[in-house]
């Protein structure tokens, strides 16, 4: 996994469970980490391991963000924040970062720690929202997002997390005359561009993507209105 | 003088001879028309059930090496309603949609719903090696393949391919079977049953445990098997089983196949193999004055 991009993702398999993509946020040499939140069996299960026990890793696969040097602008929530985690942690030199990151309240706020700390040295600013203002500025992602398109000329804007957040954002982003990119999340079996369950309108998440050019989503049909389940059926978001 | 790339596999007439095959990318039009528009002759559809089907838990699809691919997905599909109203729209891509399952009720049912669709032919999944009660259950009852037939032909104007796998009848006797019920064409293969397990975890890597093998390591294995259909009857044969270049095609076309599909080699090159081996079965063809695809069907029998 040495040298995965920021963006890239595996299969990580938790035997006797399931299988599920996980972006990539760490990985040096003979060592990779990733985050896990609770949510379904597969993330359940690997919350339910220990030091020592085994499991499985594919990867890494798919595209990766065009890191640009200049002054970034990453916004991201939820897990979605690991490969922005990623992204900092590959920056070129001549680089200014303001980081925006949302949780619902301040006991889902994650990652202001690990940012600070992957960011020390250049200038930069870790700005967190909480839907309910328990921790830091009160409301979305996408309002500090505007603030900021508003008051500072960015080279780039970087984004992942929930689907609507990051069609907000590329809007913004595209309003704004701003190079963006987002990663986004689909149902994944395979990982490489056969099975085509992560399909979104004629896009294959797994291989054309999970990162996209902000023209590139808001053309598609589907990016920011529905997603398909483990059948196929498409879903609203 | 450009050589002729079109084919007629019975009543289905293709502009191009590669064609995806089932359970490759097979869920969204817009794919579809990506795909065609890469070079396939037409897209086969993931096979529809009467009812969604969620499939079986991941790990459900991976590469082996070599070529090979393992897979047992479970079947999952948005089931026959939803997919005939997804395809609705389509007016340019040739569509052959699969279908799966294990009573004449269930295919009648499904039949029903694609009535209206521009779909240019269906394919019966009669050889499925990873679940239960359809697929290769299906094959290896003949009675039951003909009934199945029968039902689905009665309602489709357009061409009807019956696609057979190695379960335990021999396939011979499905093949008969679809035929003399009124097939107008036989795929032939499925993939073959087999597992992965992995050393380190000491288990079965597929959640199902046994899946379906397909690419490279089932090729000879598909050839013999679309020559040994196309020497025993006169019936147009769709080859499949690990395709994945000009000279596997032309492989199986002088076995007795009139239009080969491809599944795997899509996940080992992408939708670019489909552009690769249209040119190289041209080339092939100019440089053996062969000007149709038809002159080559067969052609390896007759030596």
């Amino acid at each position: 996994m040495a040298g995965t991009l920021p963006g890239q993702f595996a299969m990580v398999w938790v035997p006797g469970v399931g299988e599920l993509p996980m972006s990539v946020m760490v990985a040096e040499g003979d060592r990779a980490a990733f985050t896990v939140r609770k949510h379904g069996v597969t993330s359940t299960g690997l919350h339910g391991l220990g030091p020592g026990d085994r499991i499985g890793v594919r990867g890494p696969f798919g595209n990766s963000f065009d890191v640009r040097a200049g002054r970034l602008l990453l916004a991201g929530g939820g897990t979605g924040l690991v490969p922005l985690m990623r992204l900092m942690s590959r920056l070129p030199p001549d680089t200014s970062v303001t980081m925006i990151m949302g949780a619902r309240t301040r006991e889902e706020v994650f990652f202001e720690d690990v940012s600070e700390g992957l960011l020390r040295g250049i200038p930069h600013e870790v700005i967190v929202c909480t839907d309910d203002g328990s921790y830091g500025r009160r409301g979305l992602v996408t309002d500090a997002v505007a603030d900021a398109l508003s008051k500072d000329a960015f080279d780039a804007v970087y984004s992942c997390g929930p689907e609507l957040m990051m069609h907000g954002v590329m809007k913004l982003s595209r309003d704004a005359g701003v190079f963006a990119q987002a990663s986004v999340e689909r149902m994944m079996k395979c990982g490489t561009g056969i099975c085509g369950s992560c399909c979104m309108g004629g896009e294959l998440a797994c291989v054309d993507g999970t990162v996209f050019e902000a023209s590139r989503l808001l053309g598609n049909p589907e990016f920011g209105v529905c997603h398909r389940n483990k059948a196929g059926i498409i879903e609203p978001y | 003088m450009e050589p002729d790339l079109q084919t007629d596999v019975g009543p289905l007439h293709l502009e191009r001879p590669a064609v995806l095959a089932s359970g490759i990318l097979g869920i969204s039009l817009d794919i579809f028309g990506r795909v065609y528009g890469a070079g396939a002759g037409a897209v086969v559809s993931k096979s529809l059930s009467r009812e969604p089907w969620e499939g079986y838990a991941n790990p459900t699809v991976f590469e082996i090496g070599g070529g090979g691919w393992m897979n047992a997905v479970g079947l999952s599909n948005p089931g026959a309603a939803n997919f005939a109203e997804m395809i609705r729209p389509n007016k340019s891509v040739p569509i052959i949609v699969s279908l799966v399952g294990s009573t004449e009720e269930e295919f009648e049912f499904m039949m029903s719903k694609f009535a209206g669709c521009s779909v240019a032919g269906y394919e019966l999944n009669l050889s499925c090696p990873h679940v239960d009660k359809v697929g290769l259950e299906v094959g290896d009852d003949p009675d039951l393949v003909s009934r199945i037939v029968r039902v689905v032909k009665r309602s489709a104007p357009e061409s009807v391919f019956a696609k057979v796998g190695l379960g335990t009848t021999d396939y011979q006797e499905t093949v008969t079977a679809a035929i003399d019920a009124g097939a107008d064409g036989i795929t032939a293969i499925n993939t073959i049953r087999a597992m992965a397990i992995d050393a380190e975890l000491q288990r079965p890597i597929l959640s199902h445990g046994i899946g379906g093998l397909s690419g490279t390591p089932i090729k000879p294995v598909a050839l013999r098997c679309v020559y040994e259909i196309s020497s025993r009857h006169d019936v147009p044969v769709m080859g499949c089983g690990g395709i994945s270049s000009w000279e596997d095609a032309v492989e199986f076309m002088l076995a007795g196949a009139s239009a080969v599909q491809l599944g795997s080699a899509v996940g080992d090159r992408w939708l670019e193999v489909f552009g690769e081996i249209n040119s190289g079965i041209a080339s092939y063809m100019q440089r053996k004055g062969v000007r149709s695809i038809s002159e080559m069907v067969g052609a390896a029998r007759n030596v």
